[in-house]
């Protein structure tokens, strides 16, 4: 196993010395990831529940329009009516929870981007046409956008933690979009 | 004497420091804070552009946005044509040089940083004046999100270095206070430098701020030069102010006449004399102030003009008490210059009747009409301007929902009814939206101030014989009374086509000070009220944006997402020469040391033929359908049949439009009795999902069915050629790969190369080959697994184009390439899947007279005669290229290619009528020269499928 996973490379492992070197910005490789599509109160949905979430956890409580339920690493994410994604640490599997329901494992479809620290919104800003001010977004949004000119799914994890979740062919450009746009902000954590 | 104009003191210049300028190749001096009108009137420069087409000098005329003449080019920094001087803010080592009319790009690319930002605020604020600060401030305290933007460096509008007092106390205290308490409201964000250059429907307004420019050298390299700002705002307060009009008489364009607030502007914001001795004519008490406040700034005044018969009022007394006799019911009726043009006198007479004209000297005429509310923004946003006799202006009409026009924007000139109005906007606005909260702020206390009188809509004073040539309407475009009067000579009514007929309004400036003047002008031509001739329309933008600003930072390797394979930088270290498919990066070819694409592709196609290739397949479309409908719903899409499927086989598909004509194609595979792998083009990948999600969310919502994009998921290798099976054998020992175990078109889940993998036996070249499937972080090793275990193979990697001719071959269509839209599968050559005995999308369609005709245009082989000639794709295909034009067309081009395992080229080509040409010579005609081609089938190579097997 330990050798299988030596095989893996992630979308951005090219440009984890640049991303670390902004100082707020880094890949989160190898998140497990399923897209659920299932309308929330079908029986199976409320069993996964159950079995993702520690107690049962009823249909009304998977995720409502632009939210995410969970607290880290487990969160399930509002991707449309009767679409969620759910989403795990690395390695974890959880076909056999899943089973029974049109649920796509697409872990390596994508790669995460994580965005940090006070300037993580303002450089967001730059290609985000969704408004991401407290009052509007907020620990436990979550919203499918567009970032530049890339699909992503945006989900805010903390006060001012975001994951930007992007398919996996688009990573190098919006890494490489991100990268320009935190240059001012670079500077001024260095200032 | 360095800057002779200047004033000993005051203005909001820092007189500490000196700054060196050049203004067509003659160093100056300047100080921080002045713009480069103002410096150039400091060192007595009155001549800063010429006009288009007359050629007559021009000079600073305005002292903002409002400016129709001082437009220069900027050769420093990254360059910039065609910059108001008016705006310009001088930094050490600026070079500017005068234009006549348009500036030019410069030769070197500017790589200078611009970006765009979006924003979302509750109000946003536009101006910062006293009626914009005194709305962003009773916004800002309520806690709601606020965004208050202005074009100048600094908030204040026109108290900048105005002698204003309120609450007691020199008004730029007031504004100090103030731009404090808005840095304390965390949710307040205060844009310097920013013009609001559209709005748009829903309160989407878009601006551009100007960021580094006025540091010159100095700007970092990291910080965007200009940013665009994308705003959605609740609520819009536009707190615009006004342009200044000027009275139009003849020779009005010479370097001295200014509008008469701006001449006043410059003594006291930029303590810069705009000339010595002064002729001030107006029509309102604005144009007296002005003179009151030139005269205190130690200007001469030689005579003050008023057009209006009024006498009285606070503004005459400040004049009778400085010495100076307001001249009523007197305007100019010409001016004198000097052998370079400027001023040197203006002709003054009464305004009614032809009475005697009196020459006075002078080296300023300020002239001032009225103030114009700037609308533009309100007018953009589907207001209607109205004109106003009261206020002898066109003013904003009827309200719209969620926008407020407040101060001089709305006509409200008195400064304590705009700080008021713009108090209650800012208030209610954020009530709004926000809610409110928190105490109302009252608005400082003015001294209120007598008018003498209403102001008068003088649009010309003149002579009945002054030359019409020489009285401009628009200086920029250099249009006159002449070119108004043969507008209206020519039948014309309109302004919106006497604008386009005299082009009037339509230069940079868009008609900023004498846009209005030239409908008073037009309204007396046609003996029209003012208001039902109207303004022309205001469209964005506001100020011109570069394109630099615009593209922001999509350019050079943003410009478009490059979607990368995970084997990218292995195909990048491999020498390979890529080729965009959509949005993807492909290998095109891999040439080896010395050779060219043919013989790249010569080399890559014996290898698939003869041993062993290898390709990156990771683009192909690839889709997750899910559910106990799939069967049945893939039966409706695809032409053929797939409920039929076994576990574990796969099935090539045709799918077409409502029309019956292709739409994409590939191989789809059923993983389980529920679940099925569809794969599309490389391009059609996002469009084919849309297709699925229409029709299973628009016709047949009861088909439980889910489908899922899964293109990035999986990474692909396909191992192509004879030498294939030994290949996948020694990485999979584990999977028999006979072929009796593992025929063709079935699917195996396998381990491979020690990944857990999902492997078909498919092909796309005639040739025995399997295509690898893995999760997307594995497929770098296991592209360098397949090669390592390929080497003493001699395992080749190819590119596309080996693709395309492999396919061609074996005659093999590329949905896009080979189709067009109007190709049906039996066009095609793909009649055989398609079924007649269930329905499908686009079935009905198959079945119309029009899709049976026997002339369609059908695929078919083409050989060149001569066997070297690649035929150009696209090239007509005809009988005789040598018959009369116009020359009947059979059909065209389609795939062509030079072939390997042929050792000859050879192309795939639409024509009307297909096979009955079989054996016939047509001509392709490509770029004038026909070359003799004959019709063949469209399979070139190993017709009876041996090969596939190995």
């Amino acid at each position: 196993m330990a050798d299988l996973l030596a095989q893996r490379r992630s979308p951005l492992a090219h440009l984890a010395g640049e991303l670390a070197a902004t100082g707020f910005m880094r890949e989160l490789p190898y998140l497990s990831s399923y897209e659920v599509r299932a309308d929330p109160a079908e029986p199976a949905m409320a069993r996964l529940g159950a079995a993702l979430f520690a107690g049962p956890l009823l249909a009304a409580a998977w995720p409502t329009a632009g939210r995410a339920v969970g607290t880290g690493p487990r969160y399930a994410l509002w991707c449309g009516p009767g679409w969620y994604l759910v989403v795990d640490e690395p390695g974890t599997t959880l076909e056999s929870a899943m089973a029974g329901l049109p649920a796509v494992d697409v872990s390596a479809a994508r790669t995460v981007l994580e965005l940090t620290g006070p300037f993580a919104r303002d450089v967001l800003a730059h290609g985000c046409a969704i408004d991401l001010h407290p009052r509007a977004f907020g620990p436990g949004s979550c919203a499918q956008t567009h970032l530049a000119k890339a699909q992503v799914i945006l989900h805010q994890t903390a006060t001012a933690t975001y994951r930007v979740f992007v398919r996996a062919s688009y990573a190098d450009y919006l890494a490489r979009w991100l990268l320009d746009a935190a240059v001012e902000y670079v500077r001024r954590i260095d200032e | 004497m360095s800057q002779p104009f200047r004033r000993a003191a005051g203005g909001r210049i820092d007189r500490s420091r000196t700054l060196t300028f050049h203004f067509e190749g003659r160093a100056y001096e300047a100080h921080p804070g002045d713009t480069l009108s103002s410096a150039l009137l400091a060192n007595g420069v009155r001549v800063v552009a010429r006009g288009p087409y007359t050629g007559r000098p021009r000079g600073t005329y305005g002292i903002g946005a409002e400016e129709p003449n001082a437009f220069v080019q900027v050769d420093s920094g990254p360059g910039e044509p065609m910059v108001r001087a008016t705006q310009l803010e001088v930094y050490d080592g600026l070079v500017a040089r005068s234009l006549a009319g348009k500036g030019s790009l410069g030769e070197e690319p500017d790589d200078s940083r611009y970006d765009k930002t979006w924003a979302h605020c509750d109000v946003l604020v536009v101006g910062a004046g006293p009626a914009g600060l005194a709305a962003a401030h009773a916004a800002g305290v309520t806690g709601a999100r606020v965004i208050l933007a202005d074009e100048r460096p600094e908030p204040g509008g026109d108290l900048l270095g105005g002698r204003a007092h309120l609450d007691g106390r020199p008004a730029m205290d007031w504004v100090t206070d103030l731009r404090a308490r808005l840095a304390g409201l965390p949710e307040v964000r205060v844009l310097p430098r920013t013009t609001v250059t559209g709005a748009y429907d829903g309160n989407f307004l878009v601006a551009v701020q100007r960021r580094t420019e006025h540091l010159g050298p100095a700007a970092p390299a990291h910080v965007a030069r200009q940013r665009l700002w994308h705003i959605r705002a609740g609520q819009v307060v536009l707190a615009t102010g006004a342009h200044e009009r000027p009275i139009l008489f003849p020779d009005n364009d010479r370097p001295g006449v200014m509008l008469a607030a701006a001449a006043a502007g410059y003594a006291w914001r930029y303590g810069v004399l705009p000339g010595r001795r002064a002729v001030v004519a107006g029509a309102h008490d604005g144009a007296l102030w002005a003179a009151v406040d030139l005269v205190d700034a130690g200007v001469e005044l030689a005579a003050v003009l008023d057009a209006r018969h009024l006498a009285g009022g606070q503004a005459h007394r400040a004049l009778r008490d400085r010495g100076v006799v307001v001249a009523a019911g007197h305007g100019v009726v010409g001016t004198d210059a000097d052998a370079d043009g400027v001023l040197t006198a203006a002709w003054v007479a009464p305004v009614d009747g032809d009475g005697q004209a009196r020459r006075i000297a002078c080296d300023l005429l300020a002239t001032s009409g009225g103030w114009n509310p700037a609308v533009h923004l309100y007018s953009q946003a589907g207001g209607r301007p109205r004109w106003s006799d009261d206020h002898a202006a066109f003013v904003p009409g009827d309200p719209l929902p969620a926008v407020a026009c407040v101060g001089a924007a709305a006509g409200t000139f008195d400064l304590a009814d705009a700080l008021a109005e713009g108090a209650e906007a800012g208030w209610q606005a954020a009530a709004a939206t926000h809610g409110g909260g928190g105490e109302e702020p009252l608005p400082p206390a003015t001294d209120s101030v007598a008018s003498a009188g209403a102001p008068a809509a003088c649009w010309i004073t003149a002579r009945a014989d002054s030359p019409p040539e020489t009285i401009f309407v628009d200086l920029q475009r250099d249009a006159t009374l002449r070119d108004v009067r043969r507008a209206v000579g020519a039948g014309m009514r309109a302004s919106e086509h006497v604008k386009r007929f005299t082009t009037a309004g339509t230069a940079a400036d868009q008609g900023r000070t004498t846009g209005v003047t030239t409908v008073g002008v037009l309204a007396g031509l046609l003996g029209l009220p003012v208001g039902a001739v109207g303004t022309t329309t205001y469209r964005p933008p506001y100020a011109p944006i570069s394109f630099a600003l615009l593209a922001g930072r999509d350019r050079g390797r943003l410009l478009d997402p490059e979607r990368r394979t995970p084997m990218h930088e292995r195909h990048e270290a491999d020498g390979a020469v890529f080729e965009n498919v959509g949005q993807w990066k492909r290998p095109w070819y891999y040439p080896a040391p010395g050779e060219d694409l043919d013989q790249a592709v010569l080399r890559e196609c014996r290898a698939a033929r003869e041993g062993v290739a290898m390709m990156d397949v990771s683009t192909l479309g690839k889709i997750d359908l899910r559910g106990p409908d799939v069967g049945e719903f893939l039966d409706r899409v695809y032409t053929n049949r797939f409920s039929t499927l076994r576990v574990g086989q796969c099935r090539y598909g045709v799918m077409c439009r409502a029309d019956g004509m292709v739409f994409d194609d590939g191989v789809t595979a059923r993983l389980a009795p529920d679940r099925y792998h569809m794969t599309t083009t490389t391009g059609n990948a996002a469009a084919v999902l849309d297709w699925l999600d229409e029709w299973l969310q628009t016709e047949w919502p009861d088909l439980r069915v889910s489908a899922t994009s899964v293109t990035d998921q999986w990474a692909a290798v396909a191992v192509v050629g004879p030498g294939s099976r030994e290949v996948l054998r020694r990485l999979a020992p584990s999977l028999d790969v006979s072929a009796e175990a593992f025929p063709f078109l079935t699917v195996r889940d396998a381990t491979v190369a020690g990944i857990p993998a999902r492997v078909f036996r498919i092909s796309f070249t005639g040739e025995l080959s399997y295509e690898i499937n893995v999760p997307a972080w594995y497929g770098l090793a296991l592209w360098d697994a397949v090669a390592e275990a390929g080497r003493p193979a001699g395992i080749t990697p190819y590119g596309t184009e080996t693709m395309h001719v492999l396919r061609a071959e074996k005659g093999f269509i590329v949905a896009g390439q080979d189709t067009d839209g109007t190709v049906t599968p039996h066009d095609a050559g793909l009649g055989w899947a398609v079924s007649t005995v269930k329905p499908f999308i686009g079935g009905r369609s198959l079945a119309r007279p029009d899709t049976a005709r026997n002339d369609r245009k059908r695929l078919v082989g083409l050989l060149p005669a001569d066997p070297s000639v690649v035929l150009a794709e696209g090239a007509q295909l005809v009988v005789d290229a040598d018959a009369p034009t116009p020359v009947p067309m059979l059909g065209h081009v389609t795939s062509s290619y030079r072939s390997a395992a042929l050792g000859r080229s050879f192309a795939l080509a639409l024509v009307a009528g297909g096979l009955t040409h079989r054996g016939e010579t047509l001509q392709a005609v490509d770029g004038g020269q026909a070359h003799p081609v004959v019709v063949t089938e469209p399979v070139f190579y190993d017709a009876e499928g041996a090969r596939r097997d190995g």
